[in-house]
């Protein structure tokens, strides 16, 4: 925005003779960076619940006899994988080249549902061990924190396909780069988020 | 048709369901459903939908939207009251072995309709209403950042407005008080429909307060017209940016405890049970979490009012801006360091209670200075005592008192003593009656004006003011005193007689408060019959110094033909000083959003979700999901959102506006 200086002396301007309309989208970012702030308060709510109930196992299963580390640590790979590969799709957006987005996108997408396969394999699992989220309320609070985190990349999937379509018939057009850029930033917050659970759910977990 | 069947579409709807056995709901019933029924056959009658579905209920224009988000708080100001004079009767006549009218079922969903609606659907409307009214005229813009945002945030307080509502008829409410702790809002002590509807209602409305929290903070960070620095905004900007920083930043707290609480109540989790390792009071942190920023969400935008309206009839500018600036900064801080002070008795210990007592105590600095700033602001000043100002002035009188009765409950020992008694009923509707209603009519009247293109008729207001005012304090300083007699709250029935006087004398009180809605009723409806007497075409009725009173009344779509440019603080103040000109030729086409059904669409969408899971009726649950999920990708779809107001219909509109103010300017 050109900030207009005026001079004690000079003829007063009042007001701009030409719009300066404000860019279509420019406060997009913005507004989006303020809606992750506010999901992370949600997930710093369910990160609160998990370090309050996190040790009420009420006679029930503990970390220990329920996480494997070994499958963590590969889902972590895919979804940090997919965060490199969204950012290539992000690279090769800038140079306008559809075909190589859509490529990254989809790459993305994969490691996406390769994470959330793991994960419904991983809470089948526990279920199936009666590992329920009834059973405890560190169980409770597991179950809700990694699946809300769960939830959000399923949205965020569903949101990559939406983008695609879009992508597909219009281009790369500036609302489309604008939709990307935003995907894009939920897509790294969900992998930082991610990380949190890694360490202070399943790490931590397994030294309690 | 076989029982699993009905199970399967109405879920736990029944026919019992419906509160035939109360006549007071059937009678409420009655009267609604008939008044709705005229409402509606009035609209069809006179052909209003076509015209209210395109002016106004598609509308994205801020303006529109503040004045759908103020007739639904009065409106729900009338539900709520109702409420309140309800329970102040059955309180004035539970004595000598009286079981009074409303039994105690009734009664406990009363005192929790009264509470949440008054909070979620009365206060938080007018409060979002005013400042997406004022807040892009304040700062020279022609929009909110994110009007179809806008719009949609709007529909979801509605969806959440309409839940609570359909309650009274359908089912029950919660019976839990208005932040339902549990256990006693856990599934075993509270398997009915009332705590589902309490929570379905404001998830639904929660999510438009976030979103119009997020659009406005982007609104006032991005679009202020150039030369407006952040300390040359008004002050009513400064305290809505500050409100609106506070919903960002606490809402979703409320989201998460409430899905907490939903899971634990539909899928057996185990967060605030009693056992399997739950824990009830991380409920009552959680939600105080939210729930004490909340109570600055609501006074801090009515701070911003009570500034307007003293530097505008005092004739001055504001005494003390940056002070006021930065004590509001420091209250927005504040807030989230009190939560406790809410549960002192919960046992945390004396330290954890002492730094919570202190940070409250705190409090009343920052605040105390803003009082100081308003009276040296009306020091030597030439006040006028039109609506408004009378408004600050009682305010200023008023809250100071339920500042100080505050200051004392921040004491945890004085806390143990009135925790949960009537001292504190009468100590939070001190502030939030005398502080935000009393700002909310300050603030209404202040800008009807602009609104509508007429002022307000004042001798009704005068009538309303006198009446809320002693209303006011009739209702309340004897619930003080019952307090301190060790009264406690949420009491439907009494054994000691000599308590009914004072709630005989708060029952006065609250007729008197009665008197003062009604005769604010009547105050809107005299003022549209005299309008013409009431007319004011300038544009600038009371001599105002911000930005908003540049433009005409009421202002045009786009607001501004021309951006502003901002020199000062009093950016109006000093344009009529600098001889300021309205610009009458040059105009430009205006690039303006388009009006959208899709708000209206995605928050009925909301509202069949919410209705599903709270009938337990998955398939309509699931079914107005996908539909919700489906609609907002197909609304993506849609690349065109805007459009040109063409020069020459600015130049129309503005050549009216010149003809009427020279119409004027030849008959004065």
């Amino acid at each position: 925005m050109a900030l207009t200086t005026i001079t004690a002396d000079a003829e007063p301007v009042f007001h701009l003779e030409e719009e300066h309309a404000h860019a279509e989208g420019g406060s997009t970012m913005l507004g989006f960076w303020l809606y992750l702030m506010s999901d992370c308060l949600i997930f710093a709510m369910l990160f609160a619940a998990f370090g309050v109930l996190g040790g009420n196992y009420a006679a029930g299963p503990a970390p220990k006899d329920l996480f494997d580390l070994g499958l963590v640590a590969v889902n972590t790979t895919m979804l940090l994988l997919s965060s490199i590969t969204y950012g290539f799709a992000m690279l090769t957006m800038d140079k306008g080249r559809v075909g190589a987005t859509q490529g990254w996108l989809a790459v993305t997408m994969l490691f996406g549902l390769a994470f959330l396969s793991i994960e419904l394999y991983e809470f089948a699992h526990m279920i199936r061990e009666g590992a329920t989220p009834q059973r405890s309320a560190f169980l409770s609070s597991f179950f809700t924190l990694v699946g809300t985190h769960g939830l959000h990349v399923t949205f965020g999937i569903v949101w990559m396909v939406t983008l695609m379509v879009q992508v597909a018939r219009y281009g790369l057009i500036k609302a489309n780069r604008r939709r990307l850029m935003c995907l894009s930033m939920f897509w790294h917050f969900l992998d930082v988020v991610w990380i949190g659970v890694f360490t202070f759910v399943y790490l931590m977990g397994m030294l309690r | 048709m076989p029982e699993t069947l009905t199970k399967f579409i109405f879920g736990r709807l029944t026919w019992e369901s419906l509160p035939l056995h109360e006549p007071i709901v059937v009678g409420t019933f009655i009267v609604v459903a008939l008044g709705g029924l005229a409402l509606l056959g009035a609209v069809t009658y006179f052909k209003l939908w076509g015209y209210l579905w395109r002016e106004w209920f598609t509308s994205v224009d801020h303006k529109k939207i503040g004045i759908m988000y103020m007739v639904l708080g009065l409106v729900m100001l009338l539900r709520g009251f109702s409420d309140a004079i309800m329970m102040r009767l059955q309180q004035a006549i539970a004595f000598n072995g009286s079981e009074g009218y409303l039994n105690a079922h009734h009664y406990d969903q009363i005192f929790t309709a009264h509470g949440v609606i008054m909070i979620f659907f009365v206060a938080m409307p007018f409060v979002t209403g005013l400042m997406n009214f004022v807040v892009p005229l304040q700062i020279g813009a022609r929009d909110v950042s994110f009007p179809f945002l806008n719009n949609f945030s709007f529909w979801m307080t509605v969806g959440g407005a309409i839940l609570v509502m359909a309650s009274l008829f359908v089912g029950e409410f919660a019976r839990t008080g208005w932040l339902a702790y549990p256990p006693l809002s856990g599934i075993n002590y509270s398997p009915d429909v009332g705590v589902d509807y309490y929570i379905w209602a404001l998830q639904v409305a929660g999510v438009g307060t976030t979103l119009s929290g997020i659009n406005l903070i982007c609104t006032i960070i991005k679009m202020r017209a150039p030369g407006m620095t952040m300390m040359r905004m008004p002050v009513f900007t400064w305290t809505s940016l500050c409100t609106n920083v506070l919903i960002v930043a606490s809402f979703p707290v409320l989201t998460a405890v409430l899905t907490l609480l939903a899971l634990d109540r539909y899928v057996g989790t185990n967060f605030f049970t009693n056992d399997f390792g739950g824990n009830p009071m991380m409920y009552v942190n959680l939600i105080w979490i939210w729930g004490h920023p909340e109570v600055y969400i609501l006074i801090l935008p009515l701070f911003g009012v009570f500034s307007e309206v003293t530097s505008t009839f005092s004739g001055k500018r504001l005494f003390g801006y940056t002070s006021m600036v930065y004590a509001t900064v420091v209250i927005t801080i504040l807030s989230y360091l009190v939560w406790l002070h809410h549960f002192f008795t919960m046992g945390s210990g004396a330290s954890v209670n002492s730094f919570f007592g202190i940070t409250t105590m705190i409090i009343s600095i920052p605040t105390g200075a803003k009082i100081f700033n308003w009276l040296f602001t009306m020091y030597r000043g030439r006040i006028r005592f039109e609506l408004p100002m009378m408004w600050t002035v009682a305010f200023m009188l008023t809250f100071v008192v339920g500042g100080m009765t505050g200051v004392l409950l921040a004491v945890p020992p004085a806390d143990f003593v009135l925790h949960n008694s009537l001292f504190l009923i009468a100590h939070f509707h001190n502030v939030i009656i005398g502080g935000v209603l009393f700002g909310l009519f300050a603030g209404i009247a202040y800008w009807w004006p602009k609104a509508f293109g007429f002022k307000l008729d004042p001798f009704w207001g005068k009538v309303s003011f006198w009446c809320w005012v002693l209303g006011f304090w009739f209702a309340f300083m004897p619930l003080y005193i019952l307090g301190l007699m060790g009264v406690t709250r949420r009491m439907r029935v009494f054994d000691d007689p000599s308590l009914q006087i004072w709630f005989v004398i708060a029952g006065f009180g609250a007729a008197l408060i009665a008197c003062g809605i009604a005769a604010f009723l009547v105050q809107i409806f005299v003022s549209i019959r005299k309008r013409a007497e009431l007319v004011d075409v300038t544009g600038d009725p009371w001599g105002g110094r911000t930005l908003e009173w540049s433009t005409s009344s009421p202002p045009p779509a786009y607001n501004f033909a021309f951006t502003p440019v901002i020199r000062d603080n009093d950016a109006w103040w000093d344009m009529k000083k600098a001889g300021y000109r309205r610009p009458l030729s040059g105009f430009r086409p205006i690039h303006m959003p388009s009006n959208t059904g899709t708000g209206v669409i995605l928050a009925a969408l909301s509202v069949a979700l919410g209705f599903g899971l709270i009938w337990y009726m998955w398939w309509l649950a699931a079914l107005s999901f996908v539909c919700l999920i489906a609609t907002a990708i197909g609304h993506t779809f849609n690349y065109h959102r805007d459009f040109d107001i063409p020069a020459a219909e600015v130049a129309q509109t503005e050549e009216a506006r010149t003809k009427l103010l020279a119409a004027q300017g030849a008959s004065a």
